[in-house]
């Protein structure tokens, strides 16, 4: 039991300190995580406030306080994974590319109504899911990147450079 | 009120992905997820001026969307947004200088109106 917490440990630790192996993620899995950050970011968030109420304000004090309630925490937390996967998503592709294939997660939120929730997805639902899904397959038969590349100290593409 | 917010959503939304677009193809590519190099790409995008207005923009944006949705459901707020996919695509041709094809074109339009039935079919 020990010994086996104990390697838990030293393999979290080797992993911290590993720093000579990049941690490389593929296009794929960064989309993942961004949609799973999203959908579950958004969610926990939506629940946490509802539990804290009304928040229109222009005083900062309401939205500190519902720093407060954890499923808010949670909520910050998943999305501000989000924020950084969608930042290194758009320093691969192209933003035309991102847009639409990030919007899985509107199918995946309404896939986790009916399912978790069992809240009824209605037929405009489906066909709306059909829509994206649809949308989605053509992006990714695209070239995802296109945008020109950039010198790192100035603001000359690389094309234009050459 | 209302609409007021969906303005604070769309607007400064549409020019936070732009903006954050071009300051991270600036910045170069990211491949490297370990804790470490993520703070060295969070200090090194300090300094990045595209990014430095787009993400306060992306906060704008989001607040506004939480209060919105605060005071009204999903099924009000989504729908603005769902326009910005054609609006963000033809952004991104012009100003971000990417090569839309005709399948990226049809893929934003087909996501466009299937956000717009999956939010208003409740």
């Amino acid at each position: 039991m020990l010994g086996s917490r104990r390697s838990t440990v030293t393999l979290a630790a080797g992993f911290l300190k590993n720093q000579s192996q990049p941690l490389r993620l593929k296009n794929r899995t960064v989309i993942g995580l961004l949609v799973a950050s999203n959908v579950l970011g958004n969610f926990t968030l939506s629940r946490g406030l509802h539990e804290v109420g009304r928040l229109v304000s222009f005083s900062p004090w309401p939205y500190i306080h519902a720093f407060v309630n954890p499923l808010v925490v949670l909520g910050v937390l998943l999305l501000i994974v989000w924020l950084i996967s969608q930042l290194s998503l758009l320093s691969r592709v192209d933003l035309s590319y991102v847009l639409p294939v990030t919007s899985v997660s509107y199918v995946l939120t309404a896939l986790m109504g009916e399912f978790l929730l069992h809240e009824r997805v209605s037929t405009e639902r489906w066909i709306g899911i059909g829509l994206i899904g649809l949308g989605v397959s053509l992006v990714v038969r695209t070239v995802p990147r296109t945008a020109l590349r950039y010198h790192k100290c100035s603001d000359l593409p690389y094309e234009a450079a050459q | 009120m209302k609409w007021l917010l969906i303005a604070l959503i769309v607007i400064p939304g549409t020019i936070a992905d732009v903006l954050n677009a071009k300051g991270m193809k600036r910045n170069g590519e990211v491949y490297d997820f370990r804790p470490r190099a993520i703070f060295r790409l969070i200090a090194s995008l300090a300094r990045n001026p595209y990014v430095s207005v787009g993400v306060p923009a992306m906060a704008v944006s989001f607040f506004a969307l939480m209060a919105l949705l605060s005071i009204t459901n999903l099924s009000f707020a989504v729908p603005a947004t769902a326009f910005s996919y054609v609006l963000e695509t033809a952004l991104a041709k012009y100003i971000l200088k990417e090569h839309i094809e005709w399948r990226r074109w049809a893929g934003a339009s087909l996501v466009g109106c299937g956000v717009l039935l999956v939010s208003l079919g409740v």
